[in-house]
């Protein structure tokens, strides 16, 4: 892929206008893992219609998908089971629709979850690991605001600028296998990857719908995103 | 490595920001969902609502700036004041509210603490403590009480000892008020911040007693609080959010200082 960022947000710009057109649908799948509305409230205030849905056919026929969440990896995906969403969300994956994880979303995107040692969705691979700190001063769950630096450039992160902080409440992080799905990484006594790329997936570890501006600048790329890698 | 944070609380009395002085005598000041706007746009870190509501059939105007607030500030939002039940933190959380803070119906009945926490997580769950500095004794070994009821009832509660509890039951987060410094703006409570902040695990917020920036430079260094928060200091103006921020980021304390 060799496009710049220019001619990607052009591409996005193109395609938010055509889903004004043909009301297009973006999805935030609801699994009983949390509340959604902030999600859905922070989607509307940069202009993106999102609607809270935990039904399969709507995932499937979705032009967008949120996968936000809270709570543990084991009971998210007895939940998704249940309702068949993990098989709609895997569907809806590899038809190259944009995917946004958030948090719980993402943790359970990779292969494994160490919570409650669940085998989680495979969207990539990789797998995802507790804090584990001899450190007593650092607390676990980490939350709170802490600085996203950019590895790599992605169409979702275009807008983050040095020093922008987001704001994060997890005890588990990710690691992926392949580092090159490596976008940005935070620092809590080691380094650790906070957004993750692969192909229409983009998955992070904050909540961008709790940071402020820069979080909302996210969103904003996602609602322009058409889902084309980096 | 985590920033501290900076945390306005805004007392609510029937839909109107207020302000008490050591829990008493409360004054209206303005609107909180205006004033909540222009505290996110200043860079503000998190945001605290107290209900202070005296009557429970006004509740529903608390839910009301909530959702309103929800709909406009992209910080985390936390609300206390009279969460007795499972019930009233489900319907807080509902209107848009992240973290719920526990407090008298918690000392009354701690098994509220696990319930709540088993329901929207231990890290939306936060024990609010009103502490009273007494002389030590058999009942109060650490030299601070535990007080309900918006500082009306000292109930022979040691505070190390509750705060353990509170952590042990699954409280995410403490929030640590000194009814002595709170509303005189000499500074905050060090040594029982520190005191708490270093028995316990979670995160620790300071509240009481804050007046000029200096306080919260200390309560955050020696204090050892993760975070601090301001009510007076911004709401009469006399402070703005992003001063207090930078006047510590300039001193060597770590704030989110992009928004």
């Amino acid at each position: 892929m060799s496009f710049t960022q220019d001619e990607l947000d052009r591409v996005g710009t193109i395609r938010v206008a055509a889903a004004i057109g043909h009301g297009l649908t973006t999805i935030i799948i609801d699994y009983e893992a949390g509340n959604l509305r902030s999600v859905a409230r922070a989607c509307a205030e940069v202009g993106l219609k999102a609607l809270i849905s935990g039904d399969p056919a709507r995932v499937r026929s979705a032009d967008k998908i949120i996968f936000p969440g809270v709570g543990a990896a084991g009971s998210a995906m007895r939940s998704l089971k249940r309702s068949s969403l993990d098989r709609a969300l895997i569907a809806a994956f590899q038809s190259g629709v944009p995917l946004l994880g958030i948090c719980l979303g993402l943790q359970i995107s990779l292969e494994h979850s160490e919570e409650g040692d669940t085998p989680t969705l495979a969207l990539v691979k990789g797998r995802v690991r507790r804090f584990d700190f001899s450190e007593p001063s650092l607390k676990v769950p980490h939350m709170g605001w802490n600085e996203v630096r950019r590895v790599k450039p992605h169409p979702l992160l275009s807008s983050l600028e040095s020093g922008d902080e987001f704001y994060f409440v997890h005890s588990y992080f990710p690691q992926p296998t392949d580092l090159t799905s490596v976008f940005a990484v935070a620092s809590y006594e080691h380094e650790f990857c906070c957004a993750l790329g692969f192909k229409n997936y983009f998955g992070v570890q904050f909540h961008p719908e709790k940071s402020g501006r820069v979080g909302l600048g996210l969103l904003e790329r996602f609602a322009r995103w058409g889902g084309a890698p980096c | 490595m985590l920033s501290k944070r900076l945390i306005a609380c805004l007392d609510v009395r029937d839909g109107k920001l207020a302000k008490s002085v050591k829990f008493v005598d409360t004054k209206d000041i303005g609107d909180p969902v205006q004033k909540a706007r222009e505290y996110y746009e200043d860079g503000l870190d998190e945001l605290v609502f107290y209900d202070i509501t005296a009557s429970s059939d006004k509740r529903r105007i608390l839910l009301d700036v909530v959702e309103a607030v929800a709909e406009q500030v992209f910080i985390p939002l936390s609300v206390g004041g009279g969460v007795r039940t499972l019930c009233d933190a489900t319907d807080l959380r509902l209107a848009g509210a992240e973290k719920i803070n526990v407090n008298s119906a918690a000392v009354r009945r701690p098994e509220l603490i696990a319930e709540c926490a088993a329901a929207i997580g231990s890290q939306n769950l936060v024990l609010s403590m009103d502490i009273r500095r007494v002389r030590t004794s058999g009942t109060c070994p650490s030299g601070y009480e535990i007080v309900i009821d918006g500082g009306r009832w000292p109930m022979g509660l040691d505070a190390l000892e509750w705060a353990l509890t509170g952590e042990k039951l699954g409280a995410g987060e403490l929030v640590v008020n000194s009814i002595d410094a709170d509303g005189t703006r000499d500074g905050y409570e060090i040594q029982l911040t520190r005191m708490l902040a270093q028995a316990v695990r979670i995160p620790v917020i300071a509240s009481g007693g804050a007046g000029k920036p200096e306080h919260l430079q200390q309560v955050l260094g020696e204090g050892k609080a993760d975070a601090a928060l301001v009510a007076s200091m911004v709401h009469y103006g006399e402070y703005t959010v992003s001063e207090l921020k930078r006047w510590l980021h300039d001193r060597g304390v770590k704030m989110r200082m992009s928004w």
